[in-house]
């Protein structure tokens, strides 16, 4: 509305439309409440002023007005509840096709990188109408990634990834911001995303990268470490075959099922003890100190991309996964 | 005998509570209440310890078999003593018998003070094993991070066990020392239930360490 | 003190009981312990204040350009800090409960008078440790000490800090536990639990919240300290420890705490309204009981501050829906007050005007909460100014307000003394206007996207931000105004009978100020609370 004194954030994606409506409908049902609530003590102020009542009336209570207010503000907090709820799960559920950036946080910086290799600092380029899914981990403290436009923010971990996904409705620039305390520079941790129409976007696409993709700056990372040493793609390895494991259940020495997602394979990078796939030894070396986060990253996009045959080809020497399996770790 | 005594009893009221009855309900009711916060306490650091139990249990196992197993147990054997000796001194007091009582007492003393003896050398072997967490640590094996997981959260929780068993020492000794000027007597001794119910508790804490932090992963040789 | 002896020179009375240093510094009398603590809170009132007005300075513009930016994150970490370990959690338990408690079950001093003082004591060693941090540099955490920023990338005293307020929740533990067994079993013949004021009902519960949540917080402080200290890896994920972890431990205390804060308000708001519209409080046993229901689902809700901190969705919606749940004992309260006003008979004295500008407020932050709770709106709200204000909203315009309502309305029982009327209404109206201009507009700079904990800011939040620090100017003259005729009344405030505002409740049937012992005997309680019909009428002096 007014460009210096704005009262209602830009609406730059489905999540934001689709927030704005219950927050409208919050806004009526509690902004009614709180005239109420004012009309009334205000009207007895007034109306039962000392000076024009002869004496107040003792009332004790009722049993009916208890239950009603008791029961209805509840019903209507429901609401609040299951439409917020619905909400939140689609934020927290991103769609199977959606365009994967990474992003690496740090004091106080944000370092994004684009599947196909395109390298960004504070800056997201994205095209509208395409489900944008970022993966994100903090080289130092926890931050967090705010897009008021998108209504959208997610925290930023050390040591893990968290994700967020949106779908732009409308090319323009937006607001980044660093939403998490995280030290000295934090009001200064922001940045743009900038939405493009499709022409702008391939204009930009071709503009840089240069490196190659994500997914092959992490093969030949993957060749360098020495991985396929182990980690080969037929049945020979002293490792699990990777092709065709992300995304998918994985069973454990000690019985547990996992979800081989991004937290996984980063944690079987760093710290392969901690979680051994069952039929397998304990000797894989640890790579910390070895890789930095844009490394692990590029490692993941390269495992992602092995999506090699599936049931009936047989060329994996990883344990079947029983189908009634553990609860999978929802994180 | 009796008289006497109860006029000690009475000359103990304090100015704001209407009798004894009222006194001594409040101050039982006290130890409770802060036995309560005291759970809340040591509950933190149990939560801490199942969440990552759950987590890293390979390592927990790897951790627990580098527990000394015989200083645990023996600890446990002298803590369920201390705690013996803590009900016989209050049965004692309660039929007036002060001299057993403060036998008893000085008894409870004894085994905790040894406790803490085996404690000392435990923490000391541990030490020299590079066992000790921060930059002293080195653990050769698998998952070494959250190995040294198991050693903070054991120390810690043995730690703040141990610093609860020196205060009850305190209380103890204390309880020891006015036994002997004659403070209490069959119709008063309060303060000594009280601290009763304190050393129980502080054995009730370390009933639950010991499994947790000695036995899940033992594979006892011998 | 001021001599209060030249207006009851016959009468003895706790405040001419004794002088002198060690009379006051060493006693146990209940009373003078409450006093001891009003000193003590106001002047980290202050403290906490004077930071706030800095932070507010530098927000007039969106450049950094009043403090750098380190100063600035320490000024609003220390200004949580203080306001709420050594302002907010103490003030109505530790000021007016130690002073009335007792009184109003009818007894003469707490169950445990000498822990009473060592309450105080523990909250003076941990203020001071607390002003040592900030006289030697401060800390920058945030009142949250969220790790690992703070365990393994900040360079201030941290540990000072954490081991302040683990000092400080000592003190708030050991007036829980007296509470409670004070009003278990010492209670004055005829006073059942169904006659309590709701004041004690309020502060009961209150108790259960500080005995139960505080040492999670002690536990939580130590091993912050401890991991910092020591460079472990408790919760720190490069030495394998989990960050959510210390988020979970520290909201287990520091979301009951928020109740620790607001019920002993709900309290006094509760004796306030009844007397000023004399009547009975409408729904007694519902109030009550929502006092203990709001102590029992505050322990079920603390990772509503965490919806987007990387829990799993499933449990995000747990915490969600039990955080409506929490609200409704809220909003009976609200209704039960209202109602109360309903065909009474009003008198708009100061403490009524501070009751009743509590119920409007309290309302407004209580359903900004409503906002935060839905999942939804919650991920794009939190952790922006929508946040600051929805909480200072329910602390400032509902717990400090509370808070002047209760000191106004038994100054007279604690002094001896009246406050001057008019400018005790002119304070109340200052102090409303001036909080809403402060904190109204903060709402709308989170919604539009202004992120908390930001020293620079980006330009279109400007007109927003210069419209609260104007208020927050409003709102600081506000709270000087009471310091200033309280203590004008000590000396020169007209002589307050026994019972001024003709109130029900055991403490207004002895003297003010009351003798050591409270009570000349002990009352025998044959009445039920409130009995304002039963009362001889009597009409407030003021108002």
């Amino acid at each position: 509305m007014f460009p210096n004194f704005p009262i209602w954030p830009a609406r730059a994606a489905t999540s934001a439309s689709n927030l704005d409506a219950l927050f409208i409908f919050l806004l009526l049902v509690t902004g009614m409440v709180t005239i109420m609530i004012f009309i009334l003590v205000t009207l007895f102020a007034l109306r039962y002023r000392h000076d024009q009542v002869e004496k107040a009336t003792p009332i004790m209570g009722s049993l009916a007005l208890e239950t009603t207010w008791s029961l209805v503000p509840f019903g209507i907090f429901l609401i609040f509840f299951v439409w917020g709820a619905v909400i939140y799960f689609g934020e927290r559920t991103a769609p199977a096709d959606s365009m994967d950036v990474y992003v690496v946080a740090k004091q106080w910086m944000w370092k994004l990188e684009h599947a196909d290799g395109q390298r960004e600092i504070n800056e997201l380029h994205v095209p509208v109408d395409r489900d944008v899914k970022l993966i994100m981990t903090s080289q130092d403290v926890i931050h967090s990634f705010f897009v008021p436009a998108f209504r959208l923010k997610q925290d930023v971990l050390p040591g893990r990834y968290t994700t967020l996904w949106f779908h732009a409705i409308r090319p323009g620039t937006y607001h980044l911001f660093c939403a998490e305390y995280c030290g000295t520079q934090h009001s200064g941790m922001i940045g743009s995303i900038i939405v493009l129409n499709p022409a702008d976007y391939e204009a930009w696409l071709s503009g840089g990268g240069g490196e190659g993709s994500l997914a092959s700056t992490g093969q030949k990372l993957f060749q360098q470490l020495g991985c396929g040493s182990c980690h080969r793609s037929d049945t020979q390895g002293r490792g699990p075959n990777l092709v065709g494991v992300f995304g998918k259940p994985v069973l454990l020495e000690d019985g547990r099922t996992v979800t081989a997602d991004e937290n996984y394979i980063r944690e079987s990078i760093l710290n392969p003890g901690a979680k051994i796939v069952a039929g397998f030894k304990n000797i894989m070396p640890s790579f910390q100190g070895v890789v930095n986060e844009e490394q692990l990253l590029s490692l993941i996009a390269y495992v992602k991309s092995l999506q090699g045959s599936q049931p009936g080809g047989v060329v994996s020497n990883r344990p079947p996964v029983p189908q009634v399996s553990a609860k999978p770790r929802v994180k | 005998m009796s008289d006497s005594s109860q006029a000690l009893a009475t000359h103990e009221l304090r100015h704001h509570f209407e009798d004894m009855e009222q006194q001594r309900d409040a101050s039982s009711m006290g130890m409770w209440v802060f036995l309560i916060t005291e759970i809340m306490f040591f509950g933190g650091m149990f939560m801490a310890y199942l969440l990552y139990r759950y987590e890293y249990f390979v390592a927990w196992q790897e951790g627990s078999q580098h527990m000394n197993f015989w200083i645990g147990t023996i600890n446990t054997a002298v803590l369920i003593c201390s705690s013996l000796t803590m009900v016989l001194a209050v049965l004692a007091i309660q039929q007036g018998r002060r001299r057993l009582t403060s036998v008893m007492l000085a008894a409870t003393v004894c085994f905790a003070i040894a406790f803490m003896v085996l404690k000392g050398m435990e923490y000391h072997e541990h030490w020299l094993a590079h066992e000790f967490p921060g930059s002293a640590f080195h653990f050769a094996g698998i998952d070494t991070r959250h190995v040294e997981m198991f050693f903070v959260l054991y120390f810690v929780m043995t730690g703040f066990h141990a610093l609860h068993v020196l205060i009850g020492i305190g209380l103890v000794s204390s309880m020891l020392y006015m036994n002997e000027r004659g403070h209490f007597s069959a119709d008063y001794h309060n303060p000594i239930e009280n601290v009763g119910l304190y050393w129980h508790f502080v054995d009730l804490v370390w009933i639950y360490l010991y499994p947790l932090l000695y036995l899940i992963g033992h594979h006892h040789v011998g | 003190m001021a001599s209060a002896s030249t207006i009851t020179a016959e009468r003895e009375h706790y405040l001419n009981a004794d002088y002198g240093f060690r009379s006051w510094l060493l006693t146990t009398d209940h009373k003078r312990i409450a006093l001891l603590y009003l000193i003590s809170i106001t002047f980290f009132f202050f403290i906490g204040g004077f930071f706030a007005l800095l932070i507010r300075l530098e927000l007039l513009t969106p450049q950094g350009d009043l403090v750098q930016a380190d100063t600035y994150n320490k000024l609003f970490s220390m200004h949580g800090q203080v306001m709420i370990f050594f302002f907010l959690i103490p003030a109505v338990p530790a000021v007016l409960g130690n002073f009335l408690v007792p009184m109003m079950i009818g007894a003469k001093d707490l169950a445990f008078p000498r822990i009473n003082l060592l309450s105080w004591y523990l909250f003076i060693v941990g203020g001071g440790v607390m002003l040592y941090t900030i006289l030697t540099g401060g800390v920058d955490t945030g009142w949250t000490f969220y790790v690992p920023l703070s365990t393994a990338y900040l360079g201030t005293h941290v540990v000072l800090a954490a081991v302040s307020i683990f000092i400080a929740g000592f003190s708030s533990i050991l007036t829980g536990l007296n509470f409670i067994v004070t009003i278990h079993r010492m209670r004055a013949p005829g006073m059942t639990w169904g006659r309590m004021p709701l004041f004690l009902w309020s502060n009961y519960a209150t108790a259960i919240i500080q005995v139960l949540g505080t040492p999670v917080l002690a536990i939580t402080l130590a091993l912050v300290g401890l991991e910092r200290m020591f460079h472990l890896g408790v919760f720190n994920p490069q030495l394998g420890g989990d960050p959510l972890l210390f988020q979970h431990l520290f909201w287990f205390y520091s979301h009951p705490a928020v109740y620790i804060m607001i019920l002993p308000g709900m309290g006094v708001v509760s004796e306030i309204i009844p007397c000023f519209s004399r009547k009975r409080v409408f729904g007694y046993e519902f109030v009550a009981l929502a006092s203990i229901g709001i102590a029992v689902l505050g322990f079920l809700v603390w990772a509503h501050h965490m919806f987007v901190a990387g829990i799993s969705v499933y449990s995000a919606m747990v915490f969600s829906f039990f955080s409506y749940l929490v609200a409704v004992p809220s909003a009976i309260k609200v209704f039960n007050w209202t109602a109360t006003m309903y065909k009474g008979k009003i008198y708009y004295s100061t403490p009524m005007l501070y009751a009743m500008g509590f119920i409007g407020l309290f309302t407004m932050g209580g359903m900004t909460g409503l906002f935060l709770a839905s999942l939804g709106v919650d991920v794009h709200v939190t952790d922006t100014y929508f946040v600051v204000a929805h909480f200072h909203y329910i602390m400032v315009g509902g717990m400090v307000m509370a808070y002047l309502a209760g000191m106004h309305f038994w100054w007279p029982k604690i002094t001896g003394r009246m406050y001057p009327e008019a400018w005790g209404k002119l304070a109340a109206l200052t102090i409303f206007i001036g909080f809403n201009l402060t904190f109204f507009p903060q709402f709308i700079l989170g919604w539009t996207g202004m992120p908390r904990r930001y020293h620079a800011y980006t330009p279109e939040f400007q007109v927003l931000n210069v419209l609260s620090t104007a208020g927050s100017t409003v709102l600081a003259v506000g709270y000087l105004l009471p310091m200033v005729y309280f203590l004008w009344s000590l000396r020169y405030g007209k002589e307050a009978g026994d019972n001024p505002w003709g109130a029900a409740g055991l403490e207004w049937k002895t003297a003010s100020p009351p003798p050591t012992y409270n009570f000349e005997e002990t009352p025998v309680v044959t009445w039920e609370a409130y009995n304002y019909d039963e009362l001889p009428e009597e009409v407030p002096v003021v108002g």
